[in-house]
């Protein structure tokens, strides 16, 4: 049983950090805290990738050639191109989505989701500012 | 913040430095962490930083708006070029092999790093946007 | 100079959607209506070539490109066979159209300033969806499909009343979530194999079946791409996205986006996964068919009490992905041709009806179904169009939606799935409904006098034109249908015949 969480120990930080995040997206109302939500759901997902490129032994993916040794053993370098460009798109993400909201403030004069609701069902349908 | 010394004083001292660091990190891309994306945002952080120090009207009047569209499109455009560029010596596209330099090997070289040049400025242009568009007043 | 464009046509096609959206706020700086053209000629150019690869490869079986030279599994190939070429045609033409309806209908929605930056996104919106279809590499794919749900993101923003920002909000959560779980599963997949090619992903994978990462795999793949498709348990965010954006994205978006992530499906399912072989004792093919019918009938059911034209034709197109998906899910050739067929003629529908929804909106700056009273008198031939298109969604025989139902029935009864059959026939029958009350509401009711006074306005001939050249298309393809027919029943062939890839 220790063995089965010890081993793994990866997978249970990712695992956690991801339902961490999930929850924040589901079950807080102020968006901000959506978009902080959903950044710490991508990033356990990176997390989880670099993880798996590491090789016992291995060590820096930059070639060198020593004299002592005969041969190196690199670390496997194509996850880490991989989540290079998810971040872009994370940070992307991220920033249309403040963007968004500093549009809804303008308009709403709110930034939590169950206010910014009441406020269209009472004068539904104005032109945006 | 605009009347603390010490921060004054530190800011102009270091924004070279950081711009170089910059440089820097885009040109050792192949033998240390870093690349055109990491670039990009160390360069405009230093306009980040001015922004944050002296004021942001002090900072868009070092980077104007017209300045920054075009450079948005420019850094793109040399990367989608280039590709182009072997297309039309004989490769595929994005082959840097078929530049025309002296052998393969250093055109493979050359080409990465022009590539990265470009990502680098649209990158720098891209988030200096996004924090003038998101920081304040921006006529529409 | 031909040749250069016949040798690259697989990249070509994407590129000049990069050229474009980077020259389109340059040349916006110098005159505003400039960057219009630089769309319409992009789109041009780029629906001339996929025609092309779609002849091409019509005749002469499928092509490759590699990117850089570099072979695959090493480096990032483009390969283009006859789905895939299709399903380009069909988002190309669509795009294509829409910023011929826009010259028109954007003047008088989005701001003056914008207008540039508009039409880049746009763009760039059109790029990703043709770069998820063209690329072999499913982190590629991944790639494109961010692109293009970011531009979505964007366009939806520019609606013209406040709530389109919630509603992009609404679309921009949920969208990630979608794209973070195909990422898992990305992830999961090369920890099995060490390898992002399609071709090669599909010979590795022959043995590993019953292991749980592959499952794993599988399940956080249909999960995230049935989020961005919009089925029915997972669909909350697309009523309010079409609503509330600008009549021309409401047109491309219907036609396209959600089409190209059941693209995906399709492509992932069909050549890596084999659906044909229940593996490990589950029958994926059972679980998709079951799913999409539930969708068929929940979309045409909540769309009967929408009040608002633009959100019941939304509910219609969350039903009407339930047949492209039930037709591909059913290991059969004529179903799988029809399912392929639906591709097309809901593209061509659908748009059509959203040109439709956004020339009321011109005229009557409302969409609600209770204002359209008496339309009919006052503008005839726009709903003399919309009864046709009507006509065409119930799957009326002449028209284009008739063809795809038959061969999805048709496929059901051969393949043995005697459940769908009657799920079709009903929900045709709830589509005869919501649409014949509109149909109703436009003809037989008198207009109130309010109405009459706003009237001079008159709807644009670019509007009207675009609307009419589908209209015509989908009588077009009902009364000859060889030719959609015949390139869909060789790509059913090509696909199902071999396994895992040919």
């Amino acid at each position: 049983m220790i063995e089965f969480i010890a081993d793994k120990y990866n997978f249970w930080i990712a695992i956690v950090l991801m339902m961490i995040g999930f929850y924040a997206i589901i079950a807080k109302h102020n968006l901000v805290k959506k978009v902080i939500g959903l950044n710490i759901f991508q990033t356990s997902v990176f997390l989880f990738y670099i993880s798996i490129s590491k090789i016992n032994g291995g060590t820096a993916p930059i070639i060198w050639h020593p004299e002592g040794h005969a041969e190196v053993v690199y670390d496997n370098p194509l996850p880490h191109v991989l989540i290079l460009t998810a971040i872009v798109v994370s940070v992307s993400v991220t920033a249309v989505a403040l963007g968004i909201i500093v549009k809804l403030y303008k308009n709403y004069g709110s930034i939590e989701d169950d206010e910014i609701k009441m406020r269209e069902l009472k004068e539904p349908e104005l032109d945006s500012k | 913040m605009k009347d603390d010394v010490i921060l004054r004083t530190i800011t102009k001292f270091m924004l070279p430095f950081i711009q170089i660091f910059a440089f820097y990190t885009l040109a050792h891309g192949e033998i240390s962490p870093g690349g055109g994306f990491q670039a990009g945002v160390i360069f405009s952080s230093s306009f980040i930083l001015i922004a944050l120090v002296f004021g942001k009207n002090n900072a868009r009047s070092k980077m104007p708006k017209s300045v920054n569209d075009i450079l948005l499109s420019t850094g793109d455009f040399i990367y989608a070029f280039t590709g182009l560029f072997c297309i039309f010596t004989g490769g595929l596209f994005l082959e840097y092999g078929e530049l025309p330099f002296h052998s393969a090997k250093e055109g493979n070289h050359i080409g990465m790093i022009i590539i990265e040049l470009g990502v680098a400025i649209t990158v720098a242009a891209v988030m200096m946007t996004i924090f003038f568009e998101i920081a304040g007043k921006e006529d529409d | 100079m031909i040749d250069f464009f016949t040798a690259h046509a697989p990249v070509l096609a994407i590129v000049v959607f990069i050229f474009g959206a980077l020259l389109a706020p340059v040349l916006g700086r110098i005159n505003n209506s400039l960057s219009y053209y630089c769309a319409l000629i992009t789109t041009a150019l780029s629906f001339m070539l996929s025609v092309y690869l779609l002849v091409s490869v019509y005749n002469n079986g499928p092509l490759e490109y590699f990117l850089g030279g570099w072979k695959p599994p090493y480096g990032i190939e483009y390969r283009v066979d006859i789905l895939n070429s299709f399903i380009l045609s069909v988002v190309s033409f669509v795009s294509f159209l829409s910023i011929i309806y826009g010259y028109g209908s954007i003047k008088a929605e989005i701001y003056d300033k914008r207008r540039p930056a508009f039409y880049s996104v746009y763009l760039l919106f059109i790029g990703g969806m043709m770069g998820i279809l063209i690329t072999n590499d499913i982190f590629n794919m991944y790639v494109f499909l961010e692109i293009t749900s970011l531009a979505g993101y964007a366009l939806i923003a520019m609606g013209r009343t406040r709530y389109s920002y919630m509603a992009s909000f609404n679309y921009l959560i949920l969208g990630s979530i979608g794209a973070t779980f195909f990422l898992i599963g990305i992830g999961y997949l090369y920890m099995q194999t060490g390898t992002l090619n399609l071709t090669d992903l599909a010979q590795r994978l022959q043995g590993h079946f019953d292991t749980n990462v592959v499952l794993v795999a599988i399940a956080f793949i249909i999960v995230g791409l049935m989020l961005k498709m919009a089925v029915f348990p997972l669909h909350f965010w697309l009523p309010d996205a079409y609503t509330y954006s600008p009549s021309v994205i409401s047109a491309a978006m219907a036609g396209t986006s959600t089409k190209v992530a059941a693209y995906l499906l399709i492509r992932l399912m069909y050549t890596i996964f084999g659906i044909q072989a229940d593996f490990s004792g589950i029958n994926f093919s059972g679980i998709i068919i079951g799913i999409s019918s539930i969708t068929i009938l929940a979309g045409s059911i909540i769309a009967i009490s929408q009040t608002d034209l633009k959100r019941m034709l939304a509910f219609s197109s969350i039903g009407q992905i339930g047949y492209i998906l039930i037709g591909t899910a059913m290991v059969n050739k004529y179903a799988f041709a029809g399912g392929l067929l639906h591709i097309l003629n809901h593209a061509m529908m659908k748009t059509a009806l959203f040109m439709v929804a956004g020339g009321f909106f011109y005229k009557l700056t409302s969409t609600k179904i209770s204002d359209l009273k008496g339309m009919g008198r006052q503008m005839p031939f726009t709903s003399t169009m919309f009864l046709i298109l009507s006509l065409s969604m119930v799957g009326i025989p002449l028209t284009v939606g008739f063809i795809s139902k038959w061969y999805i029935i048709l496929g059901a009864a051969q393949s043995g799935n005697w459940i769908v059959v009657p799920v079709i026939l009903l929900s045709s029958l709830l589509t005869a409904i919501y649409f014949g009350r509109v149909v109703n509401t436009l003809f037989f009711k008198e207009s109130e006098a309010s109405n009459t006074e706003t009237l001079p306005v008159k709807i644009p001939y670019s509007m009207i034109g675009s609307t009419a050249v589908l209209v015509f298309l989908c009588i077009f393809f009902g009364i000859f249908a060889y030719l959609p027919a015949e390139i869909s029943l060789k790509a059913a062939e090509n696909i199902i015949g071999a396994m895992p890839w040919k």
